[in-house]
């Protein structure tokens, strides 16, 4: 039976919206039914960060602090969570947090407009336990535009306000809220529906708590929009102003949230955020790693998910080149069972996968690398920060003797899907591991991947780097300490020599 | 006694937050779109042209009308006025009627009840074009002709001869791309009906009098009949000067129509596609210099991209020209400038205004002339500076009298250690096969004045309540740059009382009228001046009746840290206020100012254009990847001249805010249009601006210890546009990457902006 309400705890207080569009986006809801309109929109795609607002979850016991973008956020997906404005940072005498202090005494704040999105990112860094340093700070900053203060003086008012270490008001409230977040939960399914008085359509969502639940429902409809982070159906909603009338929410799927690491492999849930991915896949493949602290922006990474990245098939996915190098098993999973696929083999054409009705992105189980195996990923976009890539390569391969017995290639972005160069992949196999044979390698490419021209890079650019990509994954085996990179860990502070960058 | 008095809190030359900081971190600063909607408000969305040039041969909105929640749709038919939203040459309309010019042209509006019934709405209309041949290009109109006006030149000296004569010639060409604004707050107005037929407009414009101007044009009533207010922008940087005129007639319109308050909050993908930018320009130069590097004589060609009508290209273009020295003294130079008509949006006001454009081209030819001669290009730049007696006229005749270039430039070059890290980075060049790094400095040099010499004129109100607390008004806008807060420093200084008891308040067209836009980094220089005359007004009038009330002669009145101190005795501020009151004394006051000296002869492109220069010098240091092209600015020292400042911490903030915007301009930003004129980024997705991780790790930033010549608002001078030319240093440093790579005989042309594309097609 249909719900017309959802419940959440609005600024830490329990508050029920009741009878509303499924499609309402969070940041409408609080600056035109909430009257909160301290969170700002900038540009409704999450990609400015002045509608930021830090989602609390309660996650075995203990409470999750988040930072996102509200504009591109369901409103029903805030169901049992806390959500925290701008304005509750405002301690109850009406004196100011100390963050917000920090950036109105070091001029932080010029137009003011993307501050309060600034405030809500410093915040959820800080609450989970960022770091003070420069590269932990502008990876925590990377999602929020400032385009009046060249973001030196935002930069010390992180840096102050981590170094205070004052317990916020906040902070005693958090047993409450563990509390009343966990009385809140329910096994059940959410289920919503509103009648639009536009279209004269009903609206469904529902939120289903099990894959159990979750199959059941699509295969009974497998016309409905399968929503996980939203980062991108949020803009078919916001900016391609498309009416989603039945919604399957899959945040609520514990099954689908799990890492399991074995000896030979790692398995991540569709449902595992690229932020929770980050952490083991950066120490087992730092280059994936780098990849991914580079994907969209700490809102974006906290709500995106790897299955979701894969499901919708977008050729300029991030993560899929790297994962096909990776020789990434995909597992899908419907009313008839599970179906194993290499990942490669998902991407069909432009905009059509291997998906059956009523099948979902279960998992990816990833393989930990061997000894003999060498392994290089790059990213490379017109910004390193918060930017789709131009070209996104990477290059696996194992080596005996000197000899490349096996090769995996794949790039993003230089065709219609994530594609593996196996033309390119072929001229490496059993060939020695050299420079010759990089060169050919390089020639060998323009056989497999055929790029377009388009606003983030021409194909001619798109191919050399490609091309470049494969001779840097070489330089850095055949001479490891030669500096070749400008971005990652390390980077920095080697360009600048002893103590310059900080 | 009186020396003894500490002072006030608030004065001037204090490091002083912004005015609405507290209000901006807690998100209790308002904007436009905060204002709590009244019941019946409808939202108002643009249909836009979705062809660059075609006429309209039908327009059928029966579809539009038809759509859930649309309450009324206009065109230009419902115009009672005139269909006109330019500044001044009457081409921009507010509804195309039979020809559309560029892609995301307004052709109509939709009120709905909601704003997203408005955007679905919008999308419904069924237009049938006839194309025709759209002119998208510089190269396109330069080849056809087209122009916004005729081409202006602007000349010194003999360049033929000197070229012909010159020792080394060189010539050489590259392109400087445009920039969108990306202000956060995207362009908004709220218009609500009033009787009489008036109408109240909220609109997010650095320009409240033209708003107010062009909304009474398109409704047909008289300029009386209209006020416009802003509090605050969420950012303008010159997109706020002339386009938010559309959006706000759009809802007057609207509101005027139907009798109910209209909003229009503009998408911010419709905002970038409606709205337009910095010019994109062709640099051509053809430049004689000697074996020093000394600059004997330069042809100079500069071509704009105008867009579709003519909004503020012709004093943008003057602007390049102006600028097209830069620090240098140029003895035979000739600049001929094109302002190119294209089928593209309108290009618009953006900090500097030109002046980047005509900079950077000259410090283009400062590097080839050191390339080609293997000098060190701060040693040409140097032997080319204005002298200080002799080589001081710049091109447009005007007099340099207040050089400081060269001593700012030494003072950097040697507290940065310039010529020890160019050493260091030739050691790392040899050593690093992969990555390349080089180190630039430039110069600024611009001149402060809006070139439309009317429009160097201010307005202040200020009212003292018999309380003594004081409310000011004043003609210019704030958009972040922090120009209430100075101002209001200004007052308290004035005065003499604390800057909290002063209120500041939104800038309103019927309490201070015809204003002139927040632009030209003159804010503060006018406001400031006409706010000190309304003060000086009336303390004049306090101390006179304080003279009489207590019999004391009047230059032993003194008003400091919140009291008066009259031969022996002491009262406070406000008592002196309140009796004044009772006195029957008028507590309220205009304040009027205009800059002094400045005229200017546009047809022979000669006379004093400018009160006074603002200077300042940036050293970049970059590095780039030869494999990709990536790059990245590592460190950057600035010193720059903001005279004896008003506000040294707001002051900084220009000056980083300004830098890291000209380097977004200059490496990332890439406003890319297709084959027909669809601007295809269009959005923070597609169109990058620098993120946090994009400042360079270190950034030094210095303010020149001086005092402005000029008697401006005690001593300060401008900083609002300058610095952001300061980051030429970057691109210049990049071009010098690149030729450390190539180690060719030319300096790569490298173009802006220098994307990491940009900078591998230029690898050898």
């Amino acid at each position: 039976m249909a719900q017309k309400n959802i419940t959440l705890l609005l600024g830490g207080r329990p508050h029920e919206v009741i009878n509303f569009d499924p499609t309402r986006t969070l940041l409408d809801y609080l600056r035109y039914d909430a009257a909160r309109t301290g969170t700002k929109e900038g540009c409704g795609e999450g990609d400015c960060g002045a509608c930021t607002v830090v989602i609390g979850t309660l996650k075995e016991g203990k409470l999750h602090f988040e930072a996102v973008n509200s504009c591109i956020i369901f409103l029903p997906t805030l169901d049992g969570k806390l959500l925290l404005t701008v304005e509750d940072l405002v301690q109850p005498d009406g004196s100011l947090h100390i963050i917000q202090r920090a950036i109105a005494d070091l001029q932080a704040s010029q137009c003011g407009f993307c501050t309060p999105g600034f405030v809500m990112s410093i915040f959820a860094h800080i609450r989970s336990g960022g770091g003070a340093d420069l590269a932990s700070i502008n990876d925590a900053l990377a999602g929020n535009l400032c385009r009046c203060t060249g973001y030196g003086p935002i930069i010390e008012a992180v840096r102050h306000s981590i170094s205070a270490q004052v317990e916020d008001h906040l902070t005693a409230l958090e047993e409450t809220w563990i509390k009343q977040l966990a009385a809140m939960s329910s096994p059940d399914t959410l289920s919503l529906s509103w009648a639009c008085p536009d279209t004269g359509n009903e609206r469904h969502y529902s939120a289903p708590k099990t894959t159990a639940a979750l199959t059941a429902l699509y295969a009974a409809h497998p016309e409905a929009t399968l929503l996980a982070g939203g980062t991108d159906v949020g803009l078919w909603v916001t900016k391609q102003l498309r009416s989603l009338d039945r919604l399957i929410y899959l945040g609520h799927i514990t099954e689908l949230a799990r890492i399991t690491k074995s000896k030979t492999h790692i398995e991540i849930g569709a449902g595992v955020t690229f932020a929770d991915a980050l952490p083991i896949l950066s120490t087992h493949f730092p280059d994936l790693g780098e990849v991914i602290r580079r994907l969209g922006s700490a809102q974006i990474r906290n709500r995106a998910t790897i299955g979701g990245n894969i499901a919708n098939g977008s050729p300029i996915g991030d993560s899929m080149p790297v994962l096909i190098a990776l020789n990434t098993e995909l597992t899908l999973q419907s009313a008839s069972g599970l179906r194993h696929i290499p990942l490669e083999d998902y991407f069909i054409s432009y905009g059509k996968q291997d998906r059956a009705a009523g099948e979902f992105v279960a998992a990816i189980r990833i393989p930990i690398l061997k000894a003999d195996q060498y392994f290089r990923a790059y990213k490379i976009s017109k910004r390193f920060d918060q930017d789709i890539s131009s070209v996104c390569g990477a290059i696996s391969v194992t080596l005996n003797d000197g000899i490349i017995s096996s090769a995996r290639i794949a790039y993003g972005g230089v065709a219609a899907t994530p594609l593996r160069a196996i033309a390119t992949e072929n001229t490496l196999i059993g060939a020695k591991w050299n420079e010759t044979t990089i060169q050919s390698a390089m020639s060998a490419l323009e056989n497999d991947i055929s790029p377009i021209s388009d606003m983030r890079a021409t194909a001619d650019y798109r191919l050399k780097v490609a091309r470049n990509i494969l001779l840097k994954a070489y330089i850095e085996y055949d001479t490891p300490l030669s500096q070749t990179r400008l971005t990652g860990d390390g980077a920095q502070t080697r360009l600048m020599g002893n103590g310059a960058a900080e | 006694m009186t020396e003894n008095a500490p002072s006030i809190n608030g004065d001037i030359h204090r490091d002083i937050r912004h005015d609405s900081a507290h209000k901006h971190v807690a998100g209790s600063a308002d904007y436009i779109d905060d204002i709590p909607e009244k019941r019946d408000l409808l939202h108002v969305c643009l249909g836009q042209s979705s062809r660059a040039h075609a006429r309209i041969k039908s327009l059928d909105l029966d579809d539009v009308r038809a759509a859930p929640g649309v309450v009324m749709v206009l065109t230009a038919d419902d115009i009672p006025g005139k269909n006109d939203v330019s500044p001044f040459a009457g081409d921009d309309p507010l509804f195309a009627e039979d020809i559309v010019q560029f892609h995301g042209q307004s052709i109509f509006a939709v009120a709905a009840t909601s704003r997203d019934q408005a955007r679905r709405a919008a999308k419904l209309a069924k237009i049938d074009y006839e194309d025709y041949p759209a002119i998208l290009t510089i190269d396109d109109a330069m080849t056809a002709k087209s122009y916004i006006e005729a081409p202006q030149c602007m000349k010194q000296g003999d360049s033929a001869a000197a070229l012909k004569k010159a020792p080394i010639r060189r010539t050489g060409c590259f392109r400087v791309g445009g920039q969108d604004h990306f202000y956060l707050e995207g362009q908004i107005a709220m218009a609500e009906p009033k009787e009489d037929g008036d109408v109240h407009v909220w609109s997010s414009t650095q320009n409240p009098t033209e708003v107010q101007h062009l909304v009474a044009k398109v409704l047909n009533i008289p300029d009386n009949g209209v006020t416009v207010e802003v509090r605050r922008m969420g950012g303008g940087f010159g997109g706020k000067e002339t386009h938010p005129s559309l959006f706000a007639a759009a809802a007057a319109l609207v509101a005027r129509k139907t009798g109910r308050t209209a909003k229009c909050r503009v998408d911010r993908d419709d905002d970038m596609i409606m709205t337009g930018k910095r010019h994109d320009f062709r640099i051509d130069y053809d430049v004689g210099f000697d074996s020093e590097g000394r600059l004997l004589g330069l042809d100079l060609k500069l071509a704009s991209r105008c867009g579709y009508s003519v909004d503020l290209s012709p004093a943008i273009n003057d602007r390049a020209m102006f600028h097209s020295d830069n620090c240098y003294f140029l003895e035979h130079v000739t600049i001929n400038s094109y302002r190119c008509r294209t089928n593209t949006v309108s290009n618009t006001a953006f900090r500097g205004f030109g002046g980047p454009q005509g900079m950077i081209a000259i410090e283009r030819i400062m590097d080839v002339i050191a390339h080609d001669l293997s000098k060190d290009p701060l040693d040409v730049r140097m032997i080319n500076l204005y002298g200080k007696t002799d080589r001081n006229i710049t091109p447009y005749g005007m007099m340099v009298e207040d050089n400081i270039a060269p001593e700012l430039i030494a003072e950097l070059a040697k507290t940065a250690d310039y010529k020890n890290r160019r050493r260091e980075i030739t050691a790392f060049n040899q050593v690093n096969v992969y990555l390349k790094k080089a180190i630039a400095l430039t110069p600024v040099k611009f001149g402060i004045s809006f070139t439309a010499l009317h429009l160097n004129q201010a307005g202040a109100l200020i009212h003292i309540y018999s309380d003594g607390s004081v409310h000011l008004n004043h003609g210019g806008t704030e958009m972040g740059q922090g120009l209430f807060i100075k101002v209001a420093q200004v007052v308290a200084n004035e005065l003499q009382i604390d800057i909290d008891r002063i209120k500041i308040s939104a800038t309103t067209t019927d309490k201070v009228p015809n204003s002139s836009p927040t632009a030209a980094s003159s804010g503060s220089d006018l406001n400031g001046m006409a706010a000190l005359a309304a003060a000086r007004t009336l303390k004049n009038r306090l101390t006179e009746f304080a003279a009489h009330h207590y019999d004391c002669a009047i230059d032993h009145i003194v008003f400091r840290n919140n009291h008066v101190y009259l031969d022996d005795q002491e009262i406070s501020f406000n008592q002196l206020v309140h009796q004044a009151y009772l006195g029957r004394v008028s507590l309220s006051s205009t304040g009027f100012y205009k800059t002094p000296k400045i005229h200017y002869d546009r047809k022979i492109h000669k006379g004093r254009p400018f009160f006074y220069f603002s200077y300042g010098a940036a050293i970049a240091e970059v590095i780039i990847d030869l494999l990709t092209g990536e790059n990245k600015i590592l460190r950057v020292d600035i010193l720059h001249d903001v005279g004896k400042s008003l506000n040294p911490a707001i002051d900084r903030g220009q000056i980083e805010g300004g830098f890291i915007q000209g380097a977004g301009w200059l490496t990332t930003e890439e406003l890319v249009f297709d084959d027909k004129g669809i601007l295809r980024s269009h959005a923070p997705s597609t169109y990058k601006i620098p993120t946090s991780a994009d400042r360079p790790a270190q950034m030094t930033i210095n303010l020149w210890n001086g005092v402005n010549k000029e008697d401006t608002i005690h001593k300060s001078k401008a900083v609002g546009e300058p610095p952001l030319m300061l980051a030429i240093a970057a691109h210049s440093a990049l071009t010098l990457a690149v030729a450390n790579a190539n180690n060719a005989k030319d300096l790569p042309a490298l173009n802006a902006p220098a994307t990491a594309e940009e900078i591998l097609s230029k690898l050898i």
